[in-house]
C-alpha cells in the first residue's frame, strides 16, 4: 500500500459529539433528553454497545452519578442535558464538582444559534450562570468546533486541579455536518495544569520537616486525584511522622495504618486537631485549609511551620501563609522529598502523645457513640457493624450533615477511592445519585449510599434509574425523624428552638416496594447485624431503613469561631 | 487600609473571558474602579488594565485567581509608583462660553488640554492626564457650562523595558511545555 491520507469522514455534530466522547474514553453517561438535545439523542441509538447512556430521573441525578462516578474511577464524569431548565438542574452538581476538584464534562443543549438572546424557548444564558462554578466552559455554535472543544473540555477537566467543564451546544451545530477528524488535547498556551517542581522548594520543605520535633502530616484528595497513594505512604513510612486525614482524603491510606491519627476539622478527632496547634512542622499535603479544617483562621497552628504541597497555585497562602510551599503534583514531588528526609526518626513521644488525646475521646464520645448501653440505635453503631461486615472493602457514598459525619469519623478504609462524599458544597441529596455513578463506574466493588432522611427525599426518585437498571447498590438511611445537624445546631446555638428540622418521611421500606426494590426496616439493636448482613450478601438493590436516636448529637465539635483545640465532647452541660 | 492597585492581564481574546473575570472581584465584593481592555504588543494577546483599591494582604489571592482562569496567560498587580498611566477626558461645552471671554480659553492653555473640534454650537476638548488632572480640569470648567464630559478608563505600561509578558511567551517557545513559575 502506499502513503495512506487519513480519512475524514463528513458527519453530523451530534455524531462528532458522541465519537469525541467515544474517544476520550467515555464508557457511561448520565444524561435526561429534551428539545434541544433531541439531535444528539437520537444519534445516541447508534453507539449502542460502545457508550452506555442512563436516564437518570432529573438532571441533577446525572450530574451527580457522573461526579460519584469519576470520584469511583477516576476518570471524567460525563453527564448531558437539555437548554434552560435541563442545564440548570446540574448547577447544583457542577458548583459541586467545583468545590471538591471532579473532573466532569457536562454537556448542554442550546437553543438554535438565531435565537440566542431572544428569550426563546428554554433558552439560558448556561455559559453565563455556570462561569463562577466551573473550570472552563464553552458555547459551541458551529459543529467543525466540536471535536476541538470536547478534546479541550477532557484536558482540561482531568489536569491540574480537575474540575467541571461544561459545553454549551446549539442545535443547530448538533444537525450541521462537518469534516471529523478526532485530535487530543494536551496543550493550551495560556494553561499551566501543572508546574514543573523546583528543587529548591522541595530542599527548603526536607530541610523543615528534618529539623523538626514534632511534625504532623494532614493530607487531602490531592493524594487520590494525583494518583499518589502509594508516593504518599512511602514518604508517611520512611517519615515515621503522624498523619491526619481531611474529610476528602479519607481512605487515600488505610486508615488501621500506624501512623494515622484520623480526620482533622470540625467533627474530626481530638487527636490531630489538638496536635494540629502544638506540632512544631505541619505539612499540608494536596489540601486546602477550608475552615472547617482550620477553625478560626489566626489561631490555626500557630505555633508551627508550615510545609504545603499543593498543584493549585491559588491556593498556596491563599488562607494559610506558608513557610515552605512546594508547587506542583504531589505524585512528582512527594517521591523526591521522600528521598531528602531522614529515614527512622523518633517521634514515639510525640506519637504517645495522640494516644492520650484518643483515649480521651475514646472515653467521653466513642465508646458510646459505637456501643450505646441503651436507648434506641445510634449512627455510629450502625457503622461500627457494618465494618465488621465489610472488613473496609465496600465504597461508601455519603449525604450530608450527622450521618455524614458519624460515616466519616468510623467508617473502615482499606482500599483507595472508598470515600464519595459531598465536601466542599455540602450537597444534601448527594448520596443515591452519586453512589448510583460509583456503582455503574465500580461494578466489582460494594457500593454504599449512606442518607439521613432528610437528604434522601432531595434525590430519592433516583430509586427510579436504580430500579430500572437493577443497580445493585446498597441503600441505608439513617433515620432520625429530624433534619439531624441543623437541629443539632439548634441545640447547641439556638435555645433549643427547633425551627422547622422535625421532618416527616414516607414508609421508606413500601417506597423501596412500589419500585420493586428489596426492603427492610430496622428499629431494633438486635436485629442489626443480621439486616446489614442480608443486606451485604444480598445480590440485588437493598435498602434499609435503620430507626435511629432521634436527637443523637455529633462530637467532638470545634465550634464555628473556635480553634482547632478548643473542642467540645458534648458531656460539658451534664 | 486600602490601597490603588493596577491589575494588568494578558489573556487569549474570547467571548465570556471578561465575564470570568468580573466575576471574580463581584465575588468578593471588591468595586472595579476602571477597565481597559485592548490588544497588546503582542499578537492575539489581549491585555486588560483594571483598577482597584484593594487591601494589601488580599490583592495577591485575588490575581491568582485570575491567573486561575483558563484563559488568561499571566496576571500582575502593581503600585502606582511602579507604572505610568494615563487616562483621557472629553469636555463638551457651548462655543459661546468660549468666545465670551477669554477666561475658558486660558483654562485650556493652563491645562494643556486642546480642542477637537469646533462648531458653532459645541466645543469638544480633549485632555489626558491622572484622573486628578482630568478632574480638575473639569472643575475649572463646570462654571462656563460643560455639556458632556467622559473621561477613559486607566492605560498603564510599566517602568521595565519590554512587556511583562514577553519573556515567559518566549520561555512558553522555548520548553514548549511545563513552564516555570515560582
Amino acid at each position: 500500500m502506499g502513503a495512506q491520507t487519513k480519512k475524514i469522514e463528513h458527519i453530523t455534530g451530534s455524531d462528532a459529539l458522541l465519537q469525541s466522547l467515544i474517544a476520550e474514553g467515555a464508557s457511561t453517561i448520565f444524561g435526561y433528553p429534551g428539545g434541544a438535545i433531541m439531535p444528539v439523542y437520537d444519534k445516541l441509538l447508534d453507539y449502542k454497545g460502545k457508550l452506555k447512556h442512563i436516564l437518570t430521573r432529573h438532571e441533577q441525578g446525572a450530574v451527580h452519578a457522573a461526579q460519584g462516578f469519576a470520584r469511583a474511577t477516576g476518570q471524567v464524569g460525563v453527564c448531558i442535558a437539555t437548554s434552560g431548565p435541563g442545564a440548570t438542574n446540574l448547577i447544583t452538581g457542577i458548583a459541586d464538582a467545583y468545590m471538591d476538584s471532579t473532573p466532569l464534562v457536562c454537556i448542554t443543549g442550546q437553543v438554535f444559534s438565531p435565537l440566542l438572546g431572544t428569550d426563546a424557548f428554554q433558552e439560558t444564558d448556561v455559559v453565563g450562570i455556570t462561569s463562577p462554578v466551573t473550570k472552563y466552559n464553552y458555547q459551541v455554535t458551529k459543529a467543525d468546533e466540536i471535536p476541538a472543544a470536547i478534546a479541550r473540555a477532557f484536558y482540561i477537566a482531568r489536569s491540574g486541579r480537575p474540575g467541571p467543564v461544561v459545553i454549551d451546544i446549539t442545535k443547530d451545530a448538533m444537525i450541521a455536518t462537518l469534516e471529523y477528524n478526532y485530535e487530543p488535547c494536551n496543550y493550551i498556551r495560556s494553561y499551566v495544569p501543572e508546574h514543573k517542581i523546583k528543587r529548591d522548594q522541595i530542599d527548603k520543605a526536607a530541610l523543615l520537616i528534618n529539623s523538626a520535633q514534632k511534625p504532623l502530616i494532614v493530607f487531602g484528595q490531592g493524594i487520590i486525584l494525583g494518583n499518589a497513594e502509594q508516593e504518599f505512604l512511602e514518604f508517611v513510612n520512611k517519615s515515621g511522622i503522624p498523619v491526619a486525614s481531611t474529610l476528602l482524603g479519607l481512605s487515600a491510606i488505610p486508615n488501621n495504618h500506624p501512623q494515622y491519627m484520623g480526620m482533622v476539622g470540625m467533627h474530626g478527632n481530638a487527636a490531630p486537631n489538638i496536635k494540629t496547634n502544638e506540632c512544631d512542622v505541619l505539612i499540608g499535603i494536596g489540601m486546602r485549609f477550608d475552615d472547617r479544617v482550620t477553625g478560626v483562621v489566626s489561631k490555626y497552628a500557630a505555633q508551627a511551620k508550615i510545609v504545603h504541597l499543593e498543584i493549585d497555585k491559588a491556593e498556596i497562602n491563599k488562607i494559610i501563609k506558608s513557610d515552605a510551599p512546594v508547587l506542583g503534583n504531589v505524585k512528582e514531588s512527594l517521591p523526591i522529598l521522600t528521598e531528602l528526609i531522614e529515614e527512622g526518626k523518633d517521634y514515639k513521644a510525640w506519637i504517645d502523645s495522640f494516644q492520650t488525646c484518643y483515649d480521651e475521646e475514646h472515653k467521653r464520645v466513642i465508646k458510646e457513640d459505637l456501643q450505646p448501653a441503651k436507648g434506641k440505635i445510634g449512627m455510629g453503631e450502625v457503622i461500627n457493624v457494618l465494618n465488621s461486615i465489610t472488613k473496609g472493602d465496600a465504597i461508601v457514598v455519603t449525604d450530608v450533615g450527622q450521618h455524614q459525619m458519624i460515616s466519616s469519623r468510623y467508617t473502615d478504609f482499606k482500599k483507595t477511592r472508598s470515600m464519595v462524599t459531598s465536601g466542599g458544597l455540602g450537597t444534601m441529596g448527594f448520596s443515591l445519585p452519586a453512589a448510583m455513578g460509583a456503582k455503574f463506574g465500580r461494578p466489582d466493588r460494594q457500593v454504599i449510599s449512606i442518607s439521613g432522611d432528610g437528604g434522601f427525599q432531595m434525590n430519592l426518585q433516583e430509586l427510579g434509574t436504580i430500579a430500572f437498571n437493577k443497580l445493585p447498590v446498597k441503600i441505608i438511611i439513617l433515620n432520625n425523624n429530624y433534619l439531624g445537624m441543623v437541629r443539632q445546631w439548634q441545640e447547641l446555638f439556638f435555645d433549643e428552638r427547633y425551627s422547622n428540622t422535625p421532618i416527616s418521611s414516607p414508609d421508606f421500606v413500601a417506597l423501596a416496594a412500589a419500585y420493586k426494590i428489596d426492603g427492610e426496616l430496622v428499629t431494633e439493636r438486635e436485629t442489626l447485624k443480621d439486616a446489614l448482613q442480608r443486606m451485604w450478601d444480598s445480590e440485588n438493590t437493598y435498602l434499609l431503613e435503620i430507626k435511629v436516636a432521634p436527637k443523637g448529637n455529633v462530637f467532638p465539635m470545634v465550634p464555628s469561631g473556635a480553634a482547632v483545640d478548643e473542642i467540645l465532647y458534648g458531656d460539658e452541660r451534664k | 487600609m486600602k490601597q490603588e492597585y493596577t491589575i494588568t492581564i494578558f489573556s487569549e481574546n474570547s467571548i465570556g473571558l471578561l465575564n470570568r473575570i468580573t466575576i471574580i472581584f463581584t465575588r468578593r465584593k471588591i468595586n472595579i474602579e476602571s477597565l481597559t481592555v485592548s490588544e497588546s504588543a503582542i499578537q492575539g494577546v489581549f491585555k486588560f488594565i483594571i483598577v482597584v483599591d484593594c487591601e494589601p494582604d488580599r490583592i495577591a489571592n485575588l490575581v491568582k485567581q485570575i491567573e486561575k482562569q483558563i484563559e488568561v496567560i499571566r496576571a500582575f498587580y502593581l503600585t502606582s509608583d511602579e507604572i505610568l498611566h494615563q487616562e483621557i477626558a472629553m469636555y463638551k461645552i457651548e462655543t459661546k462660553a468660549l468666545l465670551e471671554t477669554s477666561m475658558i480659553e486660558g483654562i485650556i492653555r493652563r491645562y494643556n488640554a486642546r480642542i477637537l473640534e469646533m462648531t458653532h454650537d459645541y466645543t469638544i476638548i480633549e485632555k489626558t492626564g491622572h484622573k486628578a488632572e482630568t478632574q480638575e480640569l473639569f472643575n475649572q470648567l463646570k462654571p462656563h457650562g460643560v455639556l458632556q464630559f467622559v473621561r477613559s478608563g486607566r492605560v498603564a505600561i510599566t517602568r521595565l523595558r519590554k512587556e511583562l509578558l514577553s519573556d515567559y511567551l518566549e520561555m512558553l517557545e522555548g520548553e514548549h511545555r511545563l513552564p516555570v513559575i515560582a
